[in-house]
């Protein structure tokens, strides 16, 4: 039988290994990558806990973080598109608007 | 013993195939790896019982948000993009910020303890059906939600046509 810290532990790993490319990839595409996997970890975390504790709350908390991540992507790539077609590039250290230096 | 082999061969397929989703240069492979990673971790929700949230999980991401990316990567040039470095210069400082928020999830799960037993059994879940129990919770306890969710999914489809319909007037901005 597998435990529940199993798949903790596998959520808990996801999670991080989503943390590290959104922290250190330069492509701004794949850092929006990172937030989808994220949010997965998330959801097993969610879906575990919910078949472990015995109650049906946790995979609604999912299906409303799976819709949410869906609105949340439309409108992050809607936002990519427009800022490249201004300034043709997608690395991450170009978006510096707003820093004074 | 059959239940370990399959949790273990879709646990090191998701930690692996998401590694390397990060880690390839080329956006297409890494799109293609996270698409793995995706379909088996509706293999891990079917494991856990959870059929109809491993059915949303295939079609919605899999199916609609890996298509949305690739759509829009043909929009973007990638011709100088291949050959640039694929880390940020300071990756190793956050490498160690990552090591540390590991550290303190892993004390967080060595620390829990199970308290709370729910009323859904499995047995109960089992004589009426995955998607009527949760169709039965959503659509009474969580009416309000399922509608506040609703709008704002409507939000973003406004807002890109929106953004469309200012563009077409004002030409090229």
């Amino acid at each position: 039988m597998v435990t529940l810290n199993w798949y903790l532990a596998l959520s808990i790993v996801v999670f991080c290994i989503g943390l590290f490319g959104l922290l250190t990839r330069r492509n701004i595409l794949i850092v929006f990558l990172s937030i989808e996997i994220m949010l997965n970890a998330i959801n097993i975390a969610l879906v575990s806990l919910s078949h472990y504790l015995q109650d049906v709350k946790g995979q609604i908390l999912a299906l409303f973080v799976i819709a949410i991540a869906g609105g949340a992507v439309a409108v992050g790539l809607i936002i990519l598109i427009l800022s490249y077609w201004n300034k043709p590039s997608l690395k991450l250290e170009d978006f510096n608007l707003l820093r004074e230096d | 013993m059959l239940v370990q082999i399959l949790f273990g061969y879709f646990a090191f397929v998701i930690v692996f195939s998401s590694f390397m989703g990060i880690t390839r240069k080329n956006i297409f492979h890494s799109l293609l790896w996270i698409l793995l990673m995706f379909l088996h971790m509706g293999g891990i929700y079917l494991l856990l019982n959870a059929e109809f949230i491993a059915m949303v999980q295939i079609i919605v991401y899999a199916g609609a948000i890996l298509v949305m990316f690739l759509f829009v990567l043909f929009l973007f040039n990638f011709k100088e993009e291949i050959n640039e470095k694929i880390f940020l210069s300071s990756w190793q400082a956050r490498l160690y910020t990552v090591l540390i928020i590991l550290f303190i999830f892993i004390l967080g799960l060595l620390s829990y303890e199970q308290k709370y037993k729910g009323p859904y059994t499995i047995d109960l879940i089992e004589k009426q059906g995955h998607t009527k129990t949760i169709g039965i919770a959503l659509f009474n306890e969580y009416l309000l939600l399922l509608l506040v969710l609703g709008f704002m999914l409507l939000i973003p489809l406004i807002g890109v046509g929106l953004v469309h319909r200012r563009r077409q007037k004002n030409g090229n901005s």
